[in-house]
């Protein structure tokens, strides 16, 4: 099974190959994120409100997937990360920076979304609840990778730095939720209500798993397209 | 000669070292600087290395260093690379906010040594040892530089582009030191533009080989 | 003298004739002179927020001497000289951290509780605002030190060292504002908030220092 995917995973090495894979398994992933997510959208749609928030609820079936998919989006960074930096694998870069914007855009969606479902409630835009709170720093972990690989003009110098970040970001993740979880406990005003995990009631539970289906295929589509434009860009470039 | 220098060699480096590299390439930024590249040193053997800017003498010299990783090729080595050999790069680590004699007594701490006396006389430095490195000239630095191969002996000496800014009783002070070197049975790799009088081997890098 | 304290030396003689103590000294005291201007005079507030506002301009500070923390060695070569030395380069690195530390950091640490007297802050408290301070500032020296590696190629790389190292900030800063509420308010236990930075100082002394010499080595590639 390991040898297997590590010849997979070594025939692939070259960027000729693995666009041609690319090139083939474009059209049927984007076919199926679009069928996907109009399939999640339709049983969304028929989800009953809730007898507290009313139709705000609805709102959770963008957040939490966006909110998945911001976490792992970070997750693939820092495996896409060590193959690149440990394996040596030569793909492992260019998959780790193509994903960087697609999950700080699903970060960001998830802080957006999580703004416009509290605000009925809790009568504010912004709640330093500990959800949120650790999601903003996430964005900020986000910002700091992008903003190292614009910064270094030299592409293998840029790629070992924001490797090795990736890799010590992602132990500082579990650190900064856990710190964030415990501060949040400690000024919890009584008097704002968090956000409740809604019981998760069969008819939530299968829209929500649809609708995150859908997100983690988009956000593996956009991915591989942007992988296919970072390789062309790297061609043009040796080519001038 | 290396007779008129005040602070002596007073060791010798076994006979029988040497230092080969074999079809060493280099790799910078995705692109192939150099490759094949192959020679042999004994020994007070000193190896030029010429070629156009941007063919890599640099870039060989930070390989042969450790500074750089070797993107193919084997490179036997008989010596440790750290503690046997001196680098003296194109940046000289020297830092402005020093003078002189704290520089002097800085890179003895680093070379664990005692600061000796005659050094500066020798490097044509002792009228300036109260002043700032950041007011010294280029070739007044350089001279500065030539120190670390003084105070503590090593057998191999990397030099990138020793004769550069310095006039022409300095050139005279570096192939003294050179020799001297060599005479000892030191070894010395120098990447220069311009013909050194101690080198016994000259190999060239680049298109125009 | 060992070669680990020839290094730190030789950076503290560096960074105190660079001037560098001086100006992060009054970069903590324009911040805390100026906080005043936005929040009101009143003592009350002041004392209320004062522990969290002197650890957040401890913190941002503390960021301003980072700047230039690496560059300087890898423009002039120095850093070469570091990597051939008969000592590793994480250990150079570590010396250097020190050598920043007690240079520039110690001062900042040392002018707090004058900087908590002028927001209000109890005389008789201070003592454990300092070493709540000292607990959790190795910390920020050395996690915004792997921000500064990062950034040693850019040119301008001051605001991303600061971008960089803002997520790592967010933990010691949590329970660093715990702590020194708790040093400020009689009853609350100290004790497992020290421990909590002090564990964070020492996992960052263990990662920190590898971490920031393969930041280095990646720019000389």
């Amino acid at each position: 099974m390991l040898k297997a995917l590590e010849n997979i995973s070594a025939h692939y090495a070259n960027p000729t190959r693995f666009m041609a894979l690319a090139a083939k398994l474009h059209a049927p992933l984007w076919g199926l994120v679009a069928l996907c997510l109009a399939y999640g959208l339709y049983r969304v749609a028929y989800v009953p409100d809730d007898y507290q928030q009313g139709a705000t609820v609805k709102i959770m079936f963008v957040h939490v997937p966006a909110a998945w998919m911001a976490l792992f989006g970070y997750s693939f960074i820092f495996f896409a990360s060590i193959t690149a930096l440990v394996f040596r694998h030569p793909l492992g870069h260019v998959a780790a920076r193509a994903a960087a914007p697609v999950g700080a855009v699903f970060t960001l969606i998830a802080l957006i979304t999580g703004s416009l479902w509290g605000q009925p409630m809790w009568g504010t835009w912004w709640v330093w609840d500990a959800r949120l709170t650790s999601v903003l720093v996430l964005f900020f972990i986000y910002l700091g990778y992008i903003a190292l690989w614009q910064a270094i003009d030299e592409p293998t110098r840029a790629a070992r730095a924001a490797s090795i970040l990736a890799i010590v970001g992602f132990i500082n993740v579990p650190i900064v939720k856990f710190s964030v979880d415990w501060w949040n406990t400690l000024h919890q005003p009584a008097s704002v209500s968090r956000l409740a995990r809604p019981a998760l009631h069969a008819d939530f539970l299968y829209p929500l798993l649809i609708m995150g289906a859908g997100f983690l295929l988009l956000f593996l589509a956009l991915t591989l397209t942007r992988m296919q434009m970072e390789i062309l860009r790297q061609k043009l470039r040796r080519r001038s | 000669m290396a007779e008129t220098l005040k602070f002596a060699f007073d060791h010798a480096y076994a006979r029988d070292m040497g230092l080969q590299a074999d079809g060493l390439a280099c790799r910078r930024g995705g692109r192939l600087i150099f490759k094949d590249i192959s020679f042999t040193l004994h020994a007070g053997q000193a190896l030029r290395l010429a070629g156009v800017n941007g063919s890599g003498k640099s870039s060989l010299l930070r390989q042969l260093a450790g500074l750089l990783p070797v993107a193919d090729g084997m490179f036997i080595h008989v010596l440790s690379p750290l503690r046997d050999m001196h680098y003296l790069g194109h940046d000289d680590g020297l830092k402005a906010a020093l003078s002189v004699a704290e520089t002097l007594v800085y890179e003895c701490a680093l070379a664990r040594k005692e600061v000796p006396q005659a050094l500066l006389t020798d490097l044509g430095l002792a009228a300036s040892d109260w002043q700032y490195v950041g007011d010294l000239s280029a070739g007044q630095k350089r001279r500065l530089t030539l120190a670390r191969l003084l105070l503590d002996p090593r057998p191999l000496w990397l030099l990138d582009e020793p004769l550069t800014a310095l006039d022409a009783s300095g050139r005279k002070l570096v192939e003294d030191l050179a020799e001297a070197h060599l005479a000892r049975g030191g070894m010395i790799i120098a990447a220069s533009h311009e013909a050194l009088a101690f080198a016994t081997q000259e190999l060239r890098l680049g298109a125009d080989a | 003298m060992s070669l680990f304290a020839t290094l730190c030396a030789a950076h503290m003689r560096l960074a105190w004739r660079g001037g560098q103590t001086i100006l992060a000294l009054s970069f903590l005291f324009i911040a805390v002179t100026l906080l005043p201007f936005g929040l009101g005079p009143e003592l009350k507030l002041l004392r209320a927020l004062a522990p969290g506002l002197l650890w957040v301009v401890l913190a941002i500070s503390l960021l301003t001497t980072l700047d230039r923390l690496f560059q300087a060695d890898f423009e002039d070569g120095t850093l070469d000289r570091l990597r051939l030395l008969p000592l590793s380069l994480e250990a150079a690195l570590l010396a250097k951290l020190c050598g920043h530390f007690l240079v520039l950091v110690m001062p900042l640490i040392l002018s707090v509780p004058l900087a908590g007297l002028l927001l209000n802050i109890e005389a008789a408290r201070l003592p454990l605002l300092l070493v709540a301070m000292l607990c959790g500032a190795p910390a920020l020296v050395l996690l915004g030190g792997i921000g500064a590696a990062l950034a040693v190629s850019v040119r301008r790389g001051g605001l991303l060292t600061v971008l960089i190292a803002m997520p790592f900030y967010v933990p010691v800063l949590i329970f660093g504002a715990a702590a020194s509420q708790a040093a400020l308010s009689s009853g609350t236990a100290i004790r497992p908030y020290l421990g909590i930075l002090a564990a964070l100082s020492a996992a960052a002394l263990l990662l920190a220092p590898f971490a920031i010499a393969a930041a280095l080595r990646a720019a000389q590639d």
